[in-house]
C-alpha cells in the first residue's frame, strides 16, 4: 500500500541492507565458532607432509648435504635439495620485484632460516624428526646486516648476479646494490631548499617489522597424474596471479591448474608473494604422486616469510619563516634483505613512496631510493598499507614535527597552513600523483575540536612545570597526524604485477527466484568481503544483501583478478561489482519494459524495482524481473540474468584522516599509557560503518604494536632475535587502548560509488600518531627525533639522555 | 615446533613418580603445568624419552592453612593460588604476585611447584618464596628433606634439587603486615624486566621487620638482606629507601637482552623497589 510513499521507499531500502548499513558480518558465525576452513584444515587421502631444513647461518657456503640418515627413517618419502630442483629449473624462482630467489639453497645461504632442503614424510612428526637428521656442512662467510655497510663492502652477497649488468630497475653501482629509483625535480628541489629561510633535516628510520598474521603461510598441492590437473590450496592474497606464475614456472598449462584460497587467517601483505614452501609442495606432489601439505610454524613465519619496512629515510624539508613549506627532499636507503622480493607493482621498486608529500601543498620535491642487499630475510611487503605508503606517511609526519620545532611553531598550525585546500582538488603533486579529492581542513578542525586541542596544550604546559618542580614523573605527549594514502592499485597504464594489469573483476549470476551469487577476483583475509560486497550490490540491483552469496578465491570459478592487498578490494573490485550491477540493471530495465509494455525510457529505478514514470503503482521488482528472465521468451533479449565486469580504475583513490593520540609517559620505567586516541577517517562513501570501525580498531592496534615495540631485530651475526611471540610484540586486549572513531565523507569522484578503501588507513596514520605522541612528550625537554620502536628501554634512554633522571 | 617422540607416564603417587624417574635417570623429566618444559621440547632444546606427568597425584594438589603455617602442594595452580580466599587473607602478597604471572590461560595450567623447581630466573615465585622465607619439601629415592628457598637456587636452571628428586610441597608462615609485589613487563605474558617482592612490619611508626627479594635481575632470585636491613628501624623515609635501593643494587647482576641494556634494568630495578617499598609501607 505505502510502496509509493517516501516512507515505503525507505522501508524497502532498509530491507536491502545496502550501502551505509551497519550489517553484521556474515563470516563471523563460522569464525567465532571454530568453523572456518583454513589451510591446515585441509586433509586429503594419502596426504604427505613437507618440512624445511633451514640454515642456522646468515651467510655461509654449503660444502655438503647428506640426507642418507633422514631417508632411512621409516616414513620419510623424499628429501629435496637444489640439485633435485635444478633439472626442472625450479631451484630459483622469479620474485615479484624483478629479482630471483632461491627456492632451495643453491651453493650458499644468505639469511638465517633460509630453506636448504625439503623433507617429505608421511606425517608432520616424522618430517620434523627427519629434518634433524639431514646433515649439512657450512663454511661461514662474513655477515652484513646493515644496508649502508653493504653498499661499501667488498663482500659479495649475490654471487649469481653479474656486478656489471643492470638490474631490472636500471644500473647497479655496487655488487650489493639493487636499484636507484628517483622521482621529482632534483635540481629545482635542491635550489628551493638552499634558498629557503628555514631548513629541517633528520634521518628517520622505519624499522624492520613483520605482518605476523595469526595463521601462518601454507599450501596443499595435489597433482592428479591421471587427468594432469594440479590443485593448489594456499594462503594466497592473489590466487589468480599464483595460478599464472605456477603455470609459467611448472610448464603445466594454466587450465590444468586450479588455485584455491580457502579462509585466510589474516594476510597484511605477508601472503602476497610466492614462497619456497609453495613451490616445494607442488614439486613434491608431482614427484610423489600424493598430495603434499606444507605449513610453517610461527618461528618460520617470523624468520623467513616476508618482512615489512626497514627504510632509512633522510629527509630535508624547507619553509619560509612564517611556515609555508617550500620543498621536500628525501633519500632512502632500503634494506631488502637477501633477495629483492618486495611486493610492488612492477614499475615501482619503491612502491608509492612518492606519496611522501602527504597532505601538504609542497611546490617542489625529489625522492631517491637506493635498494641494498643484506644477510636478512627477503620481503619488503606492504604490511597493512599500500606499497611503501606507511613509510612515506611516517617520514613526512615526522618531518613536519621537526620542522615545527625548527620554526618554533605549533605543529597543528603548521599542518593547517600547508594543507592542500579543498578548491585545489584534483591536485597534482610535485611527485606526479593526481589526488582525486579531499577536504583536509574540515577534518583537521573537527579533530582538534573533538579533543580540545588547546586545552591539551595548556595541560601539557602545566605538566612540564609540575615535572620541573618534582611533583610528577610522568610527561604528557600529544601525537598529531594528518595522513593521505594512495590506494586502489591500479590503473593498467602504469600498474601491473609480473605483467598482469591491476584491474579487478566481478561476475554476477541472478537466480530465477531473485537471489544471487557474486564472484570476484579478490580474496578476503578477514576484511569481510562477503558482507560488504553484497551491500554494494544490494544498493545497485535491489536485492537484499542477505540474498547475495559472495564467493572468492577459487580460480576455476571466480573471474580473474589481482587479489586483495594495498586497500585495493573496494576501490577496484568494489567498482567492478557496482559496474557489473549496473549491467544487470540495464538488462533488467529492458525486461521490465517488455513486461510493463512501455518503452525503456519510460521507466525509472526505485530502490528494488523499475516503475513507470508518473505511475509508480505500475512496477516490476528485481525478483519479478529475474524470474521473467528465465521463463519468458523476450524478443531481442537473451534468457538469464548475468553480468561480468572487469574494471580498470582511471586513478588511485586517496583516503585521508586526522589522528590524535594523547599519551602519558613514565620517564623512570619508559612505560606509556594511552589516555585518548581519536581517529577521524575519510574513506569516501562508507559501505558498512561497523566494518569500518572494526578495520580502524584492528589497524590502530597493529600501528600501536609497530610504534611501541614490534620489530624484527638481528644481532651482528645475522641471528634473528625476535622469532617468537615472547619477543615479537603482538598486543592483546590488555595493551590495547580505547579508540574513538569519527569520520568525514568526501566521495571519490571517479569511483562508481565514491568509495576509497579504509582497511589500511589506521596503520598508515596510526604509526606516526603514536610515535609523534612519544616525541611530543619529550619535545619541551629538547628532543627532536628518536627511532622507533618506542619500547620501554628506548623511551627510558631518551629520558636518560635528556638528563631527566637527575 | 614438534617435539621428538617420548613415552608418557601418569603415575598416581609421588612414590611411583620417583620410581620411574629413578629408573630412567637423565632420560626422564617430571612435568607439572608444562609451560616451561613443553616449549623447550617443541623447540627441541629438551629431548626426553620419558615424561612423567604429576597431574594424577592428588596429594600434590592440597593447600592448607593451619596454626599460621601455609602448606601448598606442588601441583596447585597459579589460578588456585589467586582464587583461594584463605590464602589471600593469610598471605595476600601471593595473590598480588600470581596475578602478574603470564596470562589467565597460563595460570590455569601453570603450577607453583613447576614455577619454583625449574630454576628459570624469569619466574616470579622463587623470589617471592625467598621473600617469605619459604621451605621446599623434596622427595627422592633416599626419602624426603627440606631446603630453604633462600638456599635452593644455585644458577640459572640449577638448583639444590637432585635429578631424581621431586619438589612436592612449599611451606611458609602467614605474614601479617605490609606487602607489595611490583613488576614491570613489556606486555601480558612476558617475564619481568624487573620485579620486587617486599614485606614490611611496622611498630611505633618504624620498620620492625622487612624482607626484600628481586626477580629476573640475576641468574638466580636475589633476596637482599642488606636492603631489608637498610629499612629496619627507620620510618621508611627517602633516605632509608635510597639506602635499600643502593644495597639491592649491589647484589643484582642484570644482563642485557631484548628487554633492554644493563643500565636501564638497574634503573628500573630501583624504581620498582621504591614503589614496592612505598606500597608495602602504606599497608604496614
Amino acid at each position: 500500500m505505502n510502496d509509493m510513499t517516501p516512507e515505503g521507499r525507505e522501508e524497502r531500502r532498509g530491507k536491502l541492507k545496502g550501502l551505509g548499513h551497519a550489517r553484521r558480518r556474515v563470516e563471523d558465525a563460522r569464525f567465532t565458532q571454530g568453523k572456518g576452513n583454513y589451510i591446515d584444515d585441509i586433509n586429503l587421502s594419502g596426504m604427505l607432509f613437507g618440512d624445511f631444513v633451514r640454515s642456522p647461518h646468515a651467510h655461509a657456503r654449503i660444502t655438503s648435504i647428506d640426507a642418507s640418515a633422514a631417508l632411512e627413517l621409516p616414513g620419510v618419502v623424499a628429501v629435496l635439495t637444489a640439485d633435485d630442483l635444478r633439472p626442472l629449473d625450479l631451484h630459483w624462482m622469479p620474485t615479484l620485484a624483478g629479482d630471483k630467489q632461491m627456492v632451495l639453497a643453491d651453493g650458499k645461504v644468505l639469511f638465517q632460516g633460509q630453506e636448504v632442503a625439503f623433507v617429505v614424510a608421511r606425517d608432520r612428526y616424522v618430517a620434523a624428526d627427519a629434518v634433524d637428521l639431514v646433515e649439512i656442512e657450512y663454511e661461514e662467510l662474513p655477515v652484513i646486516t646493515d644496508p649502508f655497510e653493504s653498499l661499501q663492502s667488498d663482500v659479495v652477497l649475490r654471487e649469481d648476479l653479474d656486478p656489471e649488468a643492470p638490474g631490472s630497475h636500471g644500473p647497479r653501482r655496487h655488487h650489493n646494490h639493487i636499484f636507484l629509483w628517483e622521482e621529482g625535480d632534483k635540481a629545482a628541489t635542491e635550489q628551493a631548499i638552499e634558498s629557503s629561510e628555514v631548513v629541517a633535516e633528520e634521518m628517520i628510520y622505519y624499522h624492520r617489522t613483520h605482518p605476523c598474521p595469526l595463521e601462518t603461510c601454507g599450501s596443499v598441492a595435489s597433482m592428479d597424474k591421471v587427468n594432469g590437473k594440479l590443485t593448489l590450496w594456499g594462503t594466497f592474497q592473489a590466487p589468480h596471479v599464483v595460478r599464472t606464475v605456477a603455470s609459467i614456472l611448472s610448464g603445466i598449462e594454466e587450465h590444468n591448474i586450479r588455485v584455491i584460497s580457502p579462509d585466510i587467517g589474516g594476510g597484511f601483505g605477508n601472503k602476497v608473494g610466492v614462497y619456497p614452501g609453495y613451490v616445494c609442495s607442488i614439486v613434491a606432489s608431482i614427484v610423489t604422486g600424493s598430495p603434499v601439505k606444507w605449513v610453517e610454524d610461527r618461528m618460520e613465519n617470523l624468520m623467513s616469510t616476508a618482512f615489512a619496512r626497514d627504510y632509512w629515510m633522510k629527509g630535508r624539508i624547507s619553509a619560509t619563516k612564517d611556515g609555508r613549506i617550500t620543498g621536500l627532499h628525501c633519500h632512502v636507503t632500503a634494506d631488502h634483505g637477501a633477495f629483492d622480493a618486495c611486493a610492488d607493482p612492477t614499475k615501482f621498486p619503491a612502491g608509492f613512496f612518492h606519496i611522501c608529500t602527504g597532505s601538504y601543498d609542497i611546490p617542489v620535491a625529489y625522492v631517491a631510493v637506493d635498494g641494498a642487499y643484506t644477510n636478512k630475510a627477503p620481503g619488503g611487503v606492504a604490511y597493512r598499507c599500500s606499497f611503501r605508503v606507511t613509510e612515506a606517511a611516517y617520514m613526512i609526519e615526522r618531518m613536519i614535527e621537526v620542522l615545527a620545532i625548527e620554526l618554533g611553531m605549533d605543529a597543528a598550525e603548521l599542518r593547517a597552513r600547508n594543507f592542500i585546500r579543498e578548491d585545489q582538488f584534483p591536485y597534482q603533486s610535485a611527485l606526479g600523483w593526481e589526488y582525486d579529492s579531499g577536504d583536509y581542513h574540515t577534518a583537521w578542525n573537527k579533530a582538534l575540536e573533538a579533543v580540545n586541542y588547546e586545552g591539551l596544550r595548556r595541560e601539557q604546559a602545566e605538566r612540564v612545570e609540575a615535572f620541573n618542580r618534582g611533583e610528577t614523573r610522568k610527561l604528557l605527549g600529544i601525537g598529531l597526524t594528518h595522513f593521505t594514502e594512495i590506494v586502489g592499485a591500479g590503473p593498467m597504464k602504469n600498474c601491473d604485477i609480473l605483467g598482469m594489469g591491476m584491474f579487478d573483476s566481478c561476475e554476477i549470476r541472478i537466480h530465477p527466484t531473485g537471489s544471487a551469487i557474486v564472484r570476484l577476483g579478490t580474496i578476503s583475509q578477514g576484511q569481510g568481503h562477503a558482507t560488504t560486497f553484497a551491500q554494494i550490490l544490494a544498493s545497485e540491483i535491489g536485492i537484499s544483501s542477505d540474498s547475495i552469496t559472495v564467493e572468492e578465491g577459487d580460480t576455476d570459478t571466480a573471474p580473474y583478478g589481482l587479489g586483495t592487498y594495498g586497500s585495493r578490494s573496494t576501490p577496484v573490485a568494489g567498482a567492478a561489482a557496482a559496474m557489473a550491477g549496473r549491467k544487470i540493471r540495464a538488462k533488467a530495465q529492458m525486461i521490465a519494459a517488455y513486461l510493463l509494455e512501455v518503452h525503456e525510457d519510460d521507466l525509472e529505478w526505485d530502490v528494488d524495482r523499475f516503475a513507470v514514470k508518473g505511475a509508480p503503482e505500475r512496477f516490476k521488482t528485481m525478483a519479478e524481473i529475474a524470474f521473467a528472465s528465465y521463463n519468458q521468451a523476450i524478443p531481442g533479449v537473451e534468457p538469464g540474468l548475468e553480468a561480468v565486469s572487469y574494471y580498470d580504475p582511471p586513478n588511485m583513490t586517496y583516503p585521508f584522516g586526522a589522528y590524535i593520540c594523547v599519551m602519558e609517559i613514565d620517564v623512570d620505567t619508559g612505560e606509556h599509557e594511552i589516555r585518548q586516541f581519536y581517529a577521524l577517517d575519510d574513506c569516501g562513501t562508507r559501505i558498512n560503518p561497523m566494518v569500518i570501525e572494526g578495520q580502524v580498531h584492528g589497524g590502530l592496534t597493529e600501528a600501536l604494536a609497530i610504534a611501541m615495540g614490534q620489530e624484527i631485530a638481528y644481532d651482528d651475526l645475522g641471528n634473528i632475535k625476535t622469532a617468537t611471540l615472547m619477543d615479537f610484540f603482538m598486543p592483546t586486549s590488555w595493551e590495547t587502548p580505547t579508540y574513538t572513531t569519527a569520520f568525514t565523507e568526501t566521495p571519490s569522484p571517479h569511483h562508481p560509488i565514491g568509495a576509497k578503501g579504509v582497511g589500511e588507513s589506521p596503520n598508515v596514520g596510526g604509526v606516526p600518531a603514536f610515535s609523534n605522541a612519544v616525541h611530543d612528550a619529550f619535545r619541551p625537554f629538547g628532543l627532536r627525533h628518536s627511532h622507533m620502536p618506542h619500547d620501554h628501554w628506548r623511551i627510558w634512554k631518551v629520558a636518560h639522555e635528556l638528563g631527566l633522571h637527575g | 615446533m614438534i617435539p621428538s617422540a617420548f613415552e608418557y607416564h601418569r603415575p598416581p603417587s609421588v612414590a611411583e613418580a620417583i620410581r620411574i624417574v629413578s629408573e630412567r635417570g637423565d632420560d626422564a623429566r617430571v612435568i607439572a603445568g608444562g609451560h616451561s618444559l613443553i616449549p623447550m621440547m617443541k623447540l627441541r632444546m629438551a629431548h626426553l624419552e620419558h615424561l612423567v606427568d604429576l597431574q594424577d597425584v592428588a596429594e600434590l594438589r592440597e593447600l592448607s592453612i593451619a596454626d599460621g603455617i601455609v602448606r601448598i602442594g606442588a601441583m596447585v595452580t597459579q589460578h588456585e593460588l589467586i582464587t583461594h580466599e584463605g590464602l589471600a587473607q593469610a598471605v595476600p602478597i601471593v595473590r598480588e604476585a600470581a596475578l602478574l604471572i603470564a596470562d589467565p590461560q597460563v595460570r590455569y595450567m601453570g603450577t607453583i611447584g613447576g614455577n619454583l623447581a625449574n630454576g628459570d630466573p624469569g619466574n616470579d615465585m622463587p623470589g617471592l618464596m625467598q621473600c617469605l622465607d619459604a621451605r621446599f619439601g623434596l622427595e627422592g629415592p633416599e626419602g624426603s628433606r627440606e631446603v630453604a628457598a633462600r638456599d635452593f637456587y644455585e644458577a640459572a636452571y640449577m638448583t639444590d634439587r637432585a635429578d631424581e628428586e621431586i619438589l612436592t610441597r612449599i611451606t611458609f608462615a602467614a605474614s601479617t603486615g605490609g606487602y607489595a609485589y611490583e613488576k614491570q613487563k613489556r606486555k601480558i605474558g612476558d617475564y619481568a624486566t624487573a620485579a620486587a617482592a617486599v614485606l614490611i612490619n611496622a611498630q611505633d611508626g618504624r620498620v620492625s621487620r622487612a624482607s626484600v627479594a628481586m626477580t629476573n635481575l640475576s641468574d638466580v632470585p636475589v633476596w637482599s638482606e642488606a636492603a631489608a636491613d637498610a629499612l629496619i628501624g627507620t620510618a621508611c623515609d627517602a633516605a632509608a629507601c635510597d639506602a635499600a635501593v643502593a644495597a639491592m643494587s649491589a647484589e643484582i647482576d642484570p644482563q642485557e637482552d631484548s628487554r633492554g641494556p644493563i643500565e636501564f634494568k638497574r634503573h628500573v630495578a630501583g624504581t620498582i623497589l621504591r614503589r614496592a617499598i612505598a606500597r608495602a609501607w602504606a599497608r604496614a
